[in-house]
């Protein structure tokens, strides 16, 4: 597996530390992990070269300050540079005056056209619009026929007949058009960019409907050819933006990067899962941080942030490293997180979480049995579940259904978890408290360490890792919370 | 908002749950081979939410499709792919020629220059990456070559490329690529893979020519998930002239394909090649159904013999890790590298072949069906090194 660009960067910034600031030479070191971290990531070679030499020119003579050690710096350079390479301008659809507003699709075969053609679809649906599909793909066996049948789960007609694509898009407008439906979505065949006759058909085909916006379908684990097909979708066809699919893999997706970058428009969409709604507009930063492995912290904390109330959080944090949280606060806690989506999509966005855990399905059905078992305590036995002795773990184990040594596991972890935390907050709480008085130094108390053991013994930083100690899990080495430049900010 | 704080509490409950669930799983000794009829405990796995059931019994009823539905609309291109291709092999140097700018462009450069120079080395280096062989590969390729250099004193360019090129096809050599047979048929051949790199059509072209060469083929319609995955499979199966299997949509793969094996030593038929869901390898859910698929595989009339890996030649780096977790999940006995015939040149291969010792079988050339052949390593290598 890949290492995070941070990752990589300890070693070098070790040594570098008692320095003041970064020689040229320094720089060079630091450049060259980069580059390797970006090829790694699958961004083009050509957009490698030119970010590598921006990042240079700033890098060098960066200062040491208090708040940030040089790699944590470094990284910020290129974060930023990263991010503003990725968004610049975002698409936002502007809806024709005379609908309907045409949407044209194109891109390879098997990056995802059809099924994202009905995500589409979806998604101006929720926004009140009356999609209608256009199957104008007549290459691929039943690809009309999986439209069909993704149409009919969101409730979308589709539209296609036995003649030849171009014919099936002309209509297809027409139809739109007597029937009243506001945005049109026309799914093509999938293409080699560099079969001269289908990249005409394609030109037909858009010639025919005239769209409001193109755009090409890209998979994320597309290599470094993604620039030449960009570049020859774009030349065809003039693209508006890019629709980036299979986020949900562990792709780095620099290829994304590189096609905007070469080819200058903005990616539109990202496709994050199997289900039709998993499917949202794109964020250039939440791409950098995963081209550079840190996770989707941002993300993670924008969903945090919806949910939580800032004095329950703190209440229960203090709680949790004081040694005080019961089965009832765990309770509470888990019923919070749950309505910040799917735990594992959560635990996916989490910098320094072991592969292990994250590929652990967690379903809801498993928490819903967790809770099972928690209802079914008596209070005094969620206060306090060492009292819980078998003929007690019996009764629970009726009530909620499940196998008495389910009772014990669960009770198990997290009296282990408790112990662990009730360790942690020796540390912990004092320097929580601090905290709250000292506003200003919020940068401080944030997990800056560059993993080396700077931070790992004493703070908040050290609880992420926790988990990651138990045996058998520490695959990854030592993870703190985040490295992640402006963090909290 | 003190986000330190609620980081805290969302990592601790979230780690803390997945811990949980882990362990929970651990202690315990997984049931890798959960009984039928096991209660979903916590531990068991886990199934994704709009997939089917994973520990369904093997034996759900499975329609035999007799009648096809061809869908007129892709019976049109369904046409397009009857016009017969020309019946000799494509070779891989005229196809991938179409394709050859890319590397073309750097051994250009690398012949133009009298001797070996940094600026050769620098060429070398970005046509390699550029053409997803990655980083490290690269590193260990042009490593080699320098030793070679200086021990063997080249410093005619030409002599240089020649060198690098029998490296390469060195490294992809010295595998037995042909399709493997059981002994008493049916022989089961898997194909897995993530989203869309063309396990349908492989399916389709393979049985193709394997009817061609006068073996019977049963397909099975294992992929129960995407929409009308199998009716594609269906007009692949008459197109081919293969007997097919299919279940229900959203039904159970695994007996999908243990109905094929039984139908297959019904009627004597020699491969049955199961077509499995695209999965992304990061989904444990997803990867213990296709274990699954395999082990049911295993348990019915016939043998499996391949388990092949379908890989798109766009693929970038990640394509290693696809090879790696699906073979820790399946045991891969080969690759399939389809789409060759775009700009791709699909370098990832080397690391696959390398680091996990699984060869490419088959390569994908073009769109009809005659256009998937064996691998060759040294054609392989002759064309992104073709310096004509």
């Amino acid at each position: 597996m890949f290492e995070s660009l941070s990752d990589r960067f300890d070693g070098i910034f070790t040594r570098l530390r008692k320095r003041g600031a970064l020689s040229a030479s320094d720089v060079d070191e630091v450049l060259r992990e980069i580059r390797l971290a970006l090829l790694e990531a699958d961004v083009n070679f050509t957009v490698v070269r030119s970010l590598v030499g921006r990042i240079r020119e700033r890098a060098v003579g960066v200062e040491v300050s208090k708040a940030l050690n040089p790699a944590q710096q470094v990284v910020k350079i290129v974060h930023e540079e990263l991010t503003e390479s990725l968004g610049g301008e975002t698409l936002k659809i502007t809806f024709a005056s005379k609908p309907p507003t045409v949407i044209l699709l194109a891109g390879l075969q098997g990056s995802g056209k059809t099924t994202n053609s009905a995500k589409l679809a979806a998604y101006f649906k929720k926004q009140g619009r009356n999609p209608l599909l256009v199957g104008a793909d007549l290459q691929r066996p039943a690809a009309v026929e999986q439209l069909r049948t993704l149409g009919a789960q969101i409730n979308v007609p589709v539209f296609s007949e036995a003649s030849d694509p171009v014919t099936v898009a002309r209509r297809g407008l027409e139809e739109a058009r007597a029937k009243g439906r506001d945005v049109l979505i026309v799914d093509t065949a999938g293409r080699l960019s560099i079969d001269a006759e289908l990249m005409a058909q394609v030109r037909e085909i858009s010639d025919a409907v005239n769209p409001h916006y193109t755009f090409l379908v890209v998979d994320a684990m597309t290599g470094q050819d993604a620039v030449t097909v960009a570049e020859n979708f774009h030349a065809t066809l003039n693209l508006d933006g890019v629709i980036l699919t299979k986020l949900d893999g562990d792709a780095r997706g620099g290829a994304a990067l590189s096609v905007k970058e070469i080819v200058g428009k903005p990616i539109a969409f990202a496709s994050t899962g199997e289900k039709l709604d998993d499917f949202e507009l794109f964020h250039p930063n939440r791409l950098a941080d995963r081209i550079l492995g840190m996770g989707d912290m941002l993300t993670l904390i924008e969903k945090a942030e919806e949910v939580y109330e800032k004095d329950q959080a703190q209440e229960a944090a203090t709680k949790l490293l004081e040694g005080q949280f019961t089965l009832d606060d765990f309770l509470e806690q888990m019923q919070q997180i749950k309505k910040m989506g799917s735990l594992n999509k959560l635990i996916g966005m989490m910098p320094g979480v072991p592969k292990e855990l994250k590929n652990v399905q967690i379903e809801d059905k498993q928490l819903a049995r967790v809770e099972g078992i928690i209802h079914s305590m008596t209070p005094a036995e969620r206060a306090d579940p060492d009292v819980i002795d078998a003929s007690r773990r019996g009764r629970i184990a009726k009530g909620s259904g499940v196998d008495p040594a389910d009772v014990t596991g669960l009770v198990k972890q997290f009296m282990e978890m408790r112990r662990m935390m009730k360790q942690l907050g020796g540390f912990g709480t004092k320097k929580l408290k601090s905290k709250r008085k000292d506003k200003g130094g919020k940068n401080k108390q944030q997990p800056r360490g560059s993993g080396s053991g700077r931070v790992t013994a004493k703070g908040p930083a050290k609880i992420p890792k926790m988990p990651l100690s138990l045996p058998g899990l520490n695959e990854t080495g030592p993870a703190g919370l985040p490295k992640l430049p402006g963090f909290g900010r | 908002m003190e986000i330190v704080l609620v980081l805290i509490l969302v990592a601790v409950l979230l780690a803390g749950t997945a811990t949980f669930v882990f362990f929970g799983r651990r202690d315990r000794g997984v049931p890798v081979e959960p009984p039928p009829a096991a209660a979903p405990l916590p531990t068991t796995l886990v199934k994704h939410q709009s997939r089917p059931d994973v520990e369904a019994q093997p034996h759900v009823e499975v329609e035999i499709e007799a009648t096809i539905e061809a869908d007129e609309l892709a019976v049109d291109g369904l046409e397009a792919l009857l016009v017969e291709a020309p019946v000799e092999r494509p070779s891989f140097r005229d196809r991938l020629g179409r394709a050859r700018g890319l590397l073309g462009g750097y051994l250009t450069s690398v012949m133009s220059r009298a001797g070996i120079d940094q600026q050769t080395w620098d060429d070398l280096e970005e046509g390699l990456l550029r053409a997803d062989v990655g980083v490290s590969t690269t590193t260990a390729l042009l490593d080699d070559l320098r030793a070679k250099v200086k021990a063997d004193g080249i410093k005619d360019p030409s002599a240089l490329l020649d060198v690098l090129q029998a490296d390469v096809a060195a490294r992809l050599g010295g595998f037995d690529r042909s399709l493997r047979y059981a002994e008493v048929a049916p022989s089961v051949w898997l194909f897995v893979g993530v989203n869309g790199v063309g396990k349908t059509t492989t399916i389709g072209k393979l049985a193709k020519r394997e009817i061609a060469d006068g073996r019977t083929v049963v397909l099975a319609a294992g992929d129960t998930f995407r929409a009308a995955a199998a009716e594609q499979l269906t007009m692949w199966a008459e197109r081919a002239g293969a007997d097919l299997v299919r279940g229900n949509e959203g039904g159970d793969p695994a007996s999908v394909i243990f109905d094929a094996t039984e139908r297959a030593r019904s009627r004597h038929a020699d491969v049955v090649m199961g077509d499995t869901a695209g999965r992304l390898h990061n989904k444990s859910n997803l990867m213990e159904e296709l274990k699954k698929i395999r082990r049911v595989a295993e348990k019915g009339a016939g043998t499996v013999t391949e388990v092949l890996l379908v890989l798109d030649a766009t693929t970038g780096q990640n394509g290693l890790i696809q090879a790696k977790e699906f073979t820790d999940a399946v045991e891969l006995t080969g690759v399939v590298l389809t789409k060759l015939d775009g700009s791709a040149k699909g370098g990832i291969v080397l690391a696959i072949q390398q680091d996990l010792g699984i060869p490419v079988k088959l390569v994908g050339l073009g769109e009809s069906i005659e256009d998937l052949v064996e691998f060759d390593p040294d054609e392989f290598a002759a064309a992104l090194f073709d310096r004509s």
